[in-house]
């Protein structure tokens, strides 16, 4: 039966997330955006309740608390309504909030997802409950991940990690890193694996924290790994160097297929909110939009003002559709790459635009648009970009490899 | 689906989809006591292959057939709890028999359809078997559908858009009469129209709300019905309805003395009523043409229902659904036709889907129509829950009047020169989808 509202048992943790985010985050919005590198130290209780929220199980949470897909995906068990697509409800209304802050929230890292969609039983036991970022991007190795220079070598019963990371989205605050490197670089993708490192491992440099245009609350370290040692049980997946290129990075990049879905839903939340504080500034100066009259016989402001809410419907569908598949078993690496790209540049262009629309208020730093333009940016880029998903969408609609559409 | 079933035709299994529906509509006790058959002369005035106007078609005599105390409605569908993309088991099965239809018997008959301005009647009356124009007729009347159907409908424009959108509208227009009745209409206008779409001999009909000017807004009709001695008279211009000189029934849209927007129901026949050719960019195999009144003497109870504002309103949101539908369906035509073409097409050695330059452009026509699709169903899905759908059918027409043109474009670029000539179908569907940011009225859900 074709149903697209959200379903009442999760309206409930959507308002649950909707009021941190306006009692909570909004409040406290500006403040960080402004002391870049500060710890948003209010979210610690926040990060406790939500803790306490994600010990119910089918309320998967409001953050990234792990994406682990449904294993059963036997279309005769029926419609689910599951934790990817409530953490996918969740996080629209803390991003609504505000994006920088949700990056912010203890034990809800990126590395998090990772470990709770690829550890082993005893993995979650032993790293359960610890903040984990997650480092993929180097100097030399942005978008192309299988290109990663930093090198993993078995001594014993520790593998030792030596490279540069950079951009690791909470890397300062996180308790565990969740660092990528390649066993053999000779191999390629199929070496690369991700090895869980404690923040205080000796051989684990922060060189820096970096200025960025937008989600300043957030911070974003570079490191230096230098003989970084660790121990064997610290290595996510399968040990083994399989010439099958499709077995070791495969794992590594399920992770993104689950994750993308969750920060096309950040961009939705940025998206509404700029869209919100939009129509009630040009409601008050006198511009009413109109569902039932053509956009074209309106206001050149209401015109372009549904055509943004239009997009913004389309990204939020397109990702509300992508958790669904991964809830019910279905295999979304298309979907979820089309809710990310199409949810990306909404997220920009709605952002930019309500600035415009809103003129000196929306750029002015009175109020919060100028701020949503800014952190909008990230998230057409991190988690693969515009492009990348772009990328994966045409191969897989066109039946490429990789080496036929670079 | 068993190996017997696979043996058989695409275009036979369709047929017997379409008798299945037929057995349903004859399983029912209320047939014979309200189904009209009538020898009905179509003494056509074939206007549009020989001259430039005419009078409209002289059609059946409508009467009423059985008396009702009260309107029949269908039900609206209990609210869902779930979220769901997954058409039901009917709903898929409808689906696929138009799928098969729209594939086997329209798509190769689309460009030749397009060329003669016209859609063979056989066809026509194809698509008629398969139930296509009587899923908004209640139960009670002859209909098949317990419960409202815009996903329903929805589905079954996109299915058959996907063969061609022209033929679809031609295939589809009558429906929206009947749909529009059924929903809206006195007990009466029910009674002694609706039958007459349940059974094979549907007529041909109209919903007319566009009309000829720039910036038309359906809610500023300039086509007037003054009460004149307890009468109504109407005057104004229609455009782009589908086949209007085989119509025998219309549905006009005009602005109502005391009451605002409204629909009128008229005859074919009805003194005052004349069609005029209006061939357009798109929508060749619809024939579509204009309909001009010029004081139009209709009794009063021509007014479709109560007239009330909000039942016009609620008309023009479905229709923009339905158009949405088409578009949706054509865009979908497009992606799968331009990913074949740039796989197989080569330049500088290797098949052009090798370069980002085109396999992004195949990307977007893939996000966009995607996109297009879940909106549709959304304000569908709402609609048949009785929810207010207002600013999702806003939503859906406005993605698939900008996202359905680019496709259209992107779908001629990606095939250079070989786009613009006629030899490929990527031409046709970039003028089709030019419609669904243009059309207002004419199908419904």
């Amino acid at each position: 039966m074709i149903n697209l509202e959200i379903p009442k048992k999760f309206k409930p943790l959507a308002q649950q997330a909707n009021q941190v985010a306006t009692e909570v985050f909004r409040p406290i919005s500006r403040k960080y955006d402004k002391a870049e590198h500060s710890y948003p130290k209010e979210l610690d209780m926040l990060a406790s309740l939500i803790d306490g929220m994600n010990e119910g199980s089918d309320i998967g949470g409001a953050g990234a608390a792990g994406v682990r897909r449904e294993s059963n995906g036997d279309a005769e068990a029926g419609n689910r309504n599951g934790s990817n697509l409530s953490t996918v409800l969740g996080i629209i209304e803390l991003c609504w909030g505000d994006v920088g802050l949700l990056l912010s929230m203890p034990r809800q890292g990126l590395g998090n997802s990772a470990i709770a969609s690829v550890a082993s039983d005893e993995q979650l036991k032993r790293y359960g409950g610890k903040w984990a970022a997650m480092a993929i991007t180097e100097p030399e190795a942005g978008s192309d991940s299988a290109a990663i220079r930093t090198t993993a070598e078995l001594d014993g019963d520790e593998y030792v990690l030596n490279g540069e990371k950079i951009f690791v989205t909470s890397g300062d605050r996180a308790d565990l890193i969740v660092v990528w490197a390649t066993l053999d670089r000779n191999v390629g993708r199929a070496a690369i694996r991700s090895f869980i490192v404690e923040r205080d491992n000796p051989g684990l440099k922060l060189d820096r924290l970096e200025h960025k245009l937008g989600i300043r609350a957030s911070d974003t370290a570079n490191f230096t790994l230098q003989d970084c040692r660790v121990p064997k049980e610290a290595l996510l997946g399968d040990p083994e160097v399989k010439s099958d290129p499709k077995q070791g990075f495969g794992g590594a990049m399920q992770t993104f297929d689950n994750t993308r879905p969750l920060v096309a839903a950040m961009a939705v939340g940025v998206a509404r909110a700029s869209l919100e504080e939009t129509r009630k500034r040009l409601e008050e100066a006198g511009v009413e939009i109109d569902y039932d009259t053509p956009a074209l016989s309106q206001s050149a402001a209401a015109a372009r003002y549904l055509e943004m809410e239009s997009d913004y419907e389309a990204a939020h569908l397109l990702t509300l559709q992508a958790a669904w598949m991964a809830d019910n078993g279905k295999p979304n690496s298309l979907q979820a790459s089309m809710a990310k790209a199409k949810a990306g540049r909404t997220c920009v262009d709605v952002a930019l635009g309500c600035v415009e629309l809103c003129g000196s208020v929306g750029y002015g730093e009175n109020e919060l648009l100028e701020k949503w333009a800014r952190d909008a940016k990230i998230l057409d880029i991190f988690e693969g970009t515009q492009q990348i998903q772009l990328l994966i969408v045409a191969r897989q609609l066109l039946d490429k490899s990789s080496s036929e559409l670079r | 689906m068993t190996t017997a079933t696979e043996d058989k035709g695409v275009a036979e299994r369709s047929m017997g989809f379409g008798l299945r529906w037929l057995n349903r509509l004859a399983g029912s006790d209320l047939l014979d006591r309200i189904r009209i058959r009538k020898q009905v002369e179509r003494a056509l005035f074939t206007g549009t292959k020989n001259g430039f106007r005419s009078a409209t078609a002289a059609g059946r005599t409508f009467k009423a057939a059985q008396s009702l105390t009260g309107p029949a409605r269908q039900k609206q569908s209990k609210p869902r709890a779930l979220f769901d993309i997954s058409p039901d088991d009917e709903q898929q099965m409808l689906q696929e028999g138009v799928r098969d239809f729209a594939e086997a018997k329209v798509r190769p008959l689309a460009k030749q359809a397009d060329f003669d301005k016209s859609t063979p009647t056989e066809l026509l009356e194809q698509a008629n078997e398969l139930g296509v124009n009587m899923l908004g007729v209640p139960e009670e009347l002859g209909g098949v559908m317990h419960e409202q159907a815009a996903v329903t409908s929805v589905l079954i424009g996109e299915a058959l858009a996907h063969g061609d959108m022209g033929i679809a509208y031609a295939a589809l227009a009558p429906g929206a009469v009947a749909t529009a009745i059924g929903h809206w209409g006195t007990p009466e206008q029910e009674a002694t129209y609706l039958p007459s779409f349940t059974g094979e001999d549907t007529p041909a009909a109209a919903l007319a709300i566009l009309e000829p000017r720039p910036l038309f807004d359906p809610l500023k009709l300039e086509t007037t019905a003054t009460k004149k001695d307890g009468d109504w008279v109407l005057s104004g211009v229609k455009s782009l309805l589908a086949r209007p000189s085989e119509c025998e029934l219309f549905l006009v849209a005009a602005e109502a003395d005391g009451i605002g927007p409204a629909l009128f129901v008229i005859e074919s026949g009805t003194s005052g009523l004349t069609v005029e050719e209006e061939p357009a960019m798109g929508l060749r195999p619809a024939a579509t043409g204009r309909l001009l009144l010029k004081d139009v003497k209709l009794a009063a109870d021509a007014l479709l229902g109560e007239g009330k504002r909000e039942d016009y309103v609620e008309c023009v949101q479905r229709a923009r659904l339905a158009w949405c539908a088409l578009a949706v369906g054509t865009a979908q035509a497009t992606l799968d036709y331009v990913k074949r073409y740039v796989n197989e097409r080569t330049a500088f050695g290797e098949p052009i889907s090798n370069r980002q330059g085109v396999a992004f452009a195949v990307s977007d026509i893939g996000i966009e129509s995607e996109g297009m699709r879940l909106a549709t169903y959304r304000a569908a899905s709402r609609a048949d829950q009785g929810q207010d759908f207002a600013r999702e059918a806003a939503m859906a027409r406005r993605l698939c009047a900008q996202k359905g043109m680019q496709i259209g474009s992107d779908g001629v670029q990606l095939l250079g020169g070989h786009g613009f000539v006629k030899e490929h179908p990527v031409e046709r569907w970039y003028r089709d989808l030019r419609a669904a940011g243009v059309m207002e009225g004419a199908l419904l859900v």
